[in-house]
């Protein structure tokens, strides 16, 4: 069912990762990406990972709830690794017809996979212990800045959150149409790779039919309700630095530094 | 003999997860050839997650549905054809609409059964004089419809595989009196020329009253009741337990019973309880 | 009852490329703290008439004033708006945010209200439809009765001294639209906020003030409920039902009965009969 598909969910909860700002995480992911592409060696990586695994411990994300969010990459993850594998340059230890693989490419091989790995269970990690809605209200402040040249900030916060919103109203209504038009006889699991492309167009008529008959009715809604973008607006939810996240960001340049020391050592 | 049967029909949604629930709960039941069932009960009593199985959208996490004595999940062909034996018309089936015009949208259906186009033009031509949708609008874009022709449109789109067994779930649901009177009466017409069998799922309790012929009151995934309307409506105050209504008639019959008129019980239509009154009232005694 | 709330004079509106006018001079005063409903069916002009009271859309002919001020006056939108709160139909395309509470914050954030205060606010507005232990929840997993109560305290949560329902029952199962017509009923007793119910289910007007009936853009019938609905003749002519208890005492009457037409009630109506016959 399409009901059991998870986007960017989020497990509620009450730990010191949960109650991070919001932009701290956001943050900390940045600099968790800058200084996984940073590292060069098994220790880096180590490393990188023993971070990982800290904050799963920390905010009681279990490291198999982790990893199950890997599944549906696991096809990119291993073509990857393959690719990598044949790419090294140097002494081949095996060799066949074209293809050699070298002690380079499987070093090469191993830290692409960890990287898309660890990069991957990162932002689950984000996405786990913060709501949508702080996620959204994050990125609205960081970004706040761009206002100065005219980037719409808060249309992209609001559009952001209101398409969060309707993800499971739209994933319902597809389930429903699917239902009514498979009552018609319509299928659409069988058939030539053509024939399944055409048989989506009553499925993806009435969606769209219905998603801007939404739009239009929540605009008017939303200017019921006062909406005028974001001009002179505020929050029942403020954000605010904490003690905490002072210490969380002091540790993410920790680790940025952590890991250009090792790489400037060639480690 | 019955044209649907269900034995010991039971579904449970997302078995193995935290959010399992079971939504049909051990249902066996026979719909008789001809019969207009009106089927009642809340939001989530199972009656949807029931109406499902009887045309294979759903297959049973246990039991079985046969339908004219064949289980319709022997083969895949079974329970592709029980589709169209068995035509299920949504809540709110205006939004299902695709093609370019009204006529495409009802040839949906018969197109899928594999029909030519001469028998497809015919049965959408029959089914829009069903439907009430007239010869002019067929080639309109559904789009430019009124809600209500939108809906007569796609009741027509199932009626066009002139199945045997038609199910309606909330046909009036939104629409206003007249809206309503209009698809019931068709409702009544359909069957009437087609002799089929009808399954009505309303909220509406005037609605099914004035239509079935026998009724199912669903309550918490299983059937509670099971009887004419006459037997159904006189357990009023069970009805009301569940969180459901009686049809208006029956609570002004039941407000003059506890004022001390001598009417019958099972009064459940406007027409009946004033025929009972004025009846009562010349010959000194209810008809 | 000298000052009404709202003021609606000579109102007609035509939508962008229509051929027909929705609204064809309609002038009427709603009173400060009245319930009333309006009925009509679908394309009677009762939803474009609705729509004009928060200045959603502005007359193409005539005016309407919202405590004096003119909704066509875009300088007083926001406070037009924060006057007149307006629920729709569909309870799922007016919430906006993925958590209750936070929907229910939407306006008074948009008006730029303290946040200590729209706190209070939103716990208010929860409280006052019964949805405060929701506060926490998903909409999505909402029941339709409840959805709607959300959207319901989503308005509230503006203070407004009005609130327009336009057909906010149209979606909803038996017991949701219980709950949404019990909210409504408690606005009123409690708070004595002025409601407008659009609706065309006959009973949800028996309780009101003041039924007035649409037809073509135009006020058909316009009056308490007992007076509109003993027209029993016109309404029909405006293709409209009347209630249950009304058809019987009307066909009744027919049948000999000497019965009064207002008795709307179901108790009201067995207890008229019920004379008839200990006179008998």
């Amino acid at each position: 069912m399409l009901k059991d598909i998870t986007l960017g969910q989020y497990f509620p909860g009450n730990t010191v990762i949960h109650r991070l700002d919001p932009r701290t995480k956001l943050l900390g992911l940045i600099c968790y990406i800058v200084a996984l592409f940073l590292a060069k060696s098994y220790y880096s990586y180590a490393l990188m990972a023993l971070v990982l695994v800290t904050l799963s411990v920390l905010s009681r994300i279990r490291p198999k709830t982790l990893l199950s969010g890997l599944k549906p990459l696991i096809f990119i993850v291993i073509f990857t690794g393959v690719i990598n594998l044949f790419y090294g340059s140097g002494e081949p230890l095996v060799q066949f017809w074209i293809f050699k693989i070298t002690a380079n490419g499987i070093r090469t091989a191993v830290f692409m996979v960890l990287r898309i790995m660890l990069l991957v269970c990162g932002t689950f990690l984000l996405t786990y212990t913060t709501s949508p809605l702080q996620l959204t209200d994050g990125l609205e402040k960081l970004l706040a800045p761009l206002k100065v040249i005219r980037f719409p900030v808060h249309e992209l916060a609001m559009m952001m959150s209101i398409a969060l919103r309707f993800i499971p109203t739209l994933i319902e209504e597809t389930d429903k149409i699917m239902s009514a038009q498979r009552a018609r006889g319509a299928s659409f699991d069988t058939g030539k790779l053509t024939e399944r492309a055409k048989a989506l167009v009553p499925l993806l008529v009435p969606l769209f039919v219905s998603a801007f008959r939404r739009a239009d009715e929540l605009a008017t809604a939303m200017e019921c309700r006062c909406y005028h973008a974001g001009i002179g607006r505020t929050r029942m939810k403020e954000l605010h630095f904490a003690a905490r996240d002072v210490v969380a960001l002091a540790l993410c340049a920790v680790l940025i530094a952590a890991v250009s020391v090792l790489r400037h050592y060639g480690l | 003999m019955s044209i649907i049967r269900v034995e010991n029909l039971t579904h449970v949604y997302s078995q193995g997860t935290p959010f399992e629930k079971v939504a049909v709960d051990n249902i066996s039941v026979e719909i008789g050839r001809g019969e207009i069932l009106g089927i009642i009960g809340h939001t989530g009593s199972g009656k949807s997650t029931f109406i499902q199985h009887l045309n294979a959208l759903l297959k049973p996490t246990s039991g079985r549905v046969f339908f004219d004595g064949k289980d319709i999940h022997a083969s895949k062909e079974t329970a592709r054809d029980v589709r169209f034996q068995v035509g299920l018309v949504f809540q709110y089936p205006e939004y299902q609409l695709f093609e370019e015009t009204v006529f495409k949208d009802i040839a949906f259906g018969p197109k899928n059964m594999g029909l030519s186009e001469a028998e497809i033009a015919e049965r959408v031509h029959e089914a829009a004089g069903f439907a009430d949708v007239p010869e002019s609008l067929l080639e309109a874009s559904p789009l430019e419809l009124s809600g209500g022709q939108k809906r007569r449109v796609a009741i027509a789109g199932v009626i066009a595989m002139m199945p045997q067994v038609l199910i309606l779930d909330e046909p009036t649901a939104g629409l206003d009196p007249v809206g309503r009177e209009s698809i019931l009466q068709k409702i009544l017409d359909y069957r009437r020329e087609t002799e089929g069998t009808i399954l009505l799922i309303s909220h509406s309790m005037d609605d099914v009253a004035r239509l079935a012929t026998r009724l199912l009151v669903f309550d918490k995934g299983r059937i509670a009741m099971d009887g004419t309307p006459a037997e159904i409506f006189d357990r009023a105050g069970e009805l009301k337990a569940m969180g459901l209504t009686v049809p208006a008639a029956t609570e002004i019959a039941l407000a003059l019973r506890r004022r001390g008129v001598d009417i019958p019980e099972s009064i459940y239509t406007i027409n009946y309880l004033r025929k009972q009154l004025v009846s009562l009232r010349e010959g000194g005694g209810a008809c | 009852m000298t000052d009404p709330i709202l003021k609606i004079e000579h109102v007609s509106y035509t939508y962008p490329e229509a051929e027909e006018p929705a609204l064809r001079d309609v002038t009427l005063e709603i009173a400060r703290g009245s319930f009333v409903a309006v009925l009509g069916h679908n394309g009677s002009g009762k939803s474009t008439l609705a729509k004009t009271f928060n200045g959603i859309l502005i007359p193409t002919e005539g005016r309407v004033l919202v405590e004096g001020m003119d909704t066509a006056d875009e300088d007083r939108l926001l406070d037009i708006r924060r006057t007149v709160g307006m629920v729709f139909q569909n309870p799922d395309n007016q919430i906006v945010a993925s958590v209750v509470e936070d929907d229910v914050a939407f306006a008074p954030e948009n008006l730029g209200v303290a946040p200590k205060e729209i706190r209070q606010r939103v716990d208010d507005a929860l409280r006052a439809v019964g949805m405060y232990d929701f506060r926490l929840h998903a909409p999505h997993l909402l029941s339709g009765g409840q959805k709607q109560r959300v959207a319901i305290a989503g308005v509230l949560a503006m203070r407004p001294a009005c609130i327009v329902l336009d057909e906010p029952t149209a979606m909803l199962d038996p017991i949701g639209r219980r709950e949404v017509l019990a909210t409504v009923e408690e606005l009123r007793r409690e708070r004595g906020m002025t409601v407008v119910l659009i609706t065309h289910h006959m009973s949800e007007c028996v309780d009101a003030d003041r039924v007035i009936v649409m037809n073509g853009g135009r006020v058909a019938l316009d009056g308490s409920p007992k007076a509109v609905f003993s027209q029993v003749e016109t309404m029909r002519a405006e293709g409209l039902a009347v209630p249950e208890t009304t058809e019987l005492i009307y066909g009744l009457r027919q049948g000999g009965f000497d019965l009064p037409l207002d008795a709307l009630s179901v108790d009201e109506c067995a207890d008229a009969i019920a004379a008839i016959f200990k006179k008998d």
